[in-house]
């Protein structure tokens, strides 16, 4: 599987996923009109992901900003790897929050709460 | 006619103004006046907890005004831009205000009354719980937009969120918000 490597944007994320490493990465800022469009080629990824996965994939989330449509699009990645965990994949979810936001790790904890996979939050200095 | 715009636009305008803007609200629009406010607030010193919260909350009532944005009254067609909105970001003594405006359809003035008046009587649990099932029950609207904006607004700020409706004509309505977001909250 090919990998997807997109660069940052004021707007979008940048974006790491690597099938071999088992790695998925999303960092930066998620504001645009409409996420769909950003999104729905990383959910199909992961779907294709999903059929043979790496024994283990490591997720890191990075955001300093996401708006709600963006809130949505996550869940649907998360939901992607939720089916990785359940099929017996280890699947570790990094959530990085920075340590006065926290608006941003109660999205964590709120993710975490939907979805039955583990979370790790990570304060990281400003 | 008795609602004015231009007046309504300078009552808003009152007090520290970080930003003022009045016409079609579009995508570029809504990148540049991100990047305005984000140097203002760091050229002001807010503190990054508070800086956070209003960059956030300004995300919100951009894109709620960019996916909501009804077309205008046909007699002001010439006088303003199609997507037609105003916004009027400034600084108090105790926090931030941003304020929106919009034409709105007559029909949909009662139901965003209601999800207003609803959400601004919840607690923060019950705002969180509430954030938590549309997020997960709601799905995107084509455009992006996912219902979430005033929840999440609701649930950033703490602040319960000021509106009016002003009757422009029988078709339509120019819908105003305010929130605050506070500078002093422990």
């Amino acid at each position: 599987m090919d990998p997807i490597i997109i660069e940052g944007t004021p707007k979008t994320p940048s974006v790491k996923f690597d099938s071999k490493q088992g790695l998925i990465e999303i960092k930066g800022r998620s504001i645009p009109e409409n996420s769909i469009e950003f999104y729905k080629p990383l959910v199909d990824w992961l779907e294709q992901y999903a059929a043979e996965p790496a024994q283990k994939t490591n997720v890191n989330i990075n955001l300093e900003y996401f708006n709600t449509s963006s809130s949505k699009c996550i869940l649907d990645i998360f939901k992607k790897l939720e089916a990785i965990y359940k099929a017996k994949n280890e699947v570790i979810v990094n959530w990085h929050y920075e340590e006065d936001d926290e608006d941003m790790l109660e999205a964590g904890e709120d993710y975490e709460s939907i979805i039955r996979i583990p979370f790790k939050m990570i304060e990281v200095e400003d | 006619m008795s609602f004015n715009l231009q007046e309504s636009f300078n009552k808003m305008n009152e007090g520290d103004v970080l930003l003022a803007y009045k016409g079609s609200i579009t995508t570029e629009l809504i990148t540049n006046v991100l990047e305005v406010i984000e140097s203002k607030l760091d050229d002001i010193n807010t503190v990054s907890a508070v800086k956070k919260k209003v960059y956030n909350v300004l995300v919100e009532s951009l894109q709620n005004l960019f996916h909501h944005i009804d077309d205008i009254p046909d007699e002001i067609q010439e006088e303003f831009d199609a997507r037609f909105g105003v916004l009027v970001i400034s600084k108090e003594p105790d926090g931030y205000r941003i304020s929106t405006g919009n034409f709105i359809r007559t029909s949909k003035v009662q139901q965003l009354k209601e999800k207003i008046d609803k959400i601004n009587t919840l607690t923060r649990e019950e705002l969180k719980d509430m954030y938590k099932f549309v997020l997960n029950h709601q799905k995107l609207s084509a455009k992006g937009g996912g219902g979430l904006g005033l929840i999440d607004i609701a649930k950033k700020t703490g602040n319960k969120m000021e509106y009016e409706f002003h009757n422009y004509n029988e078709e339509f309505y120019f819908f105003h918000l305010d929130v605050f977001i506070s500078e002093l909250k422990n």
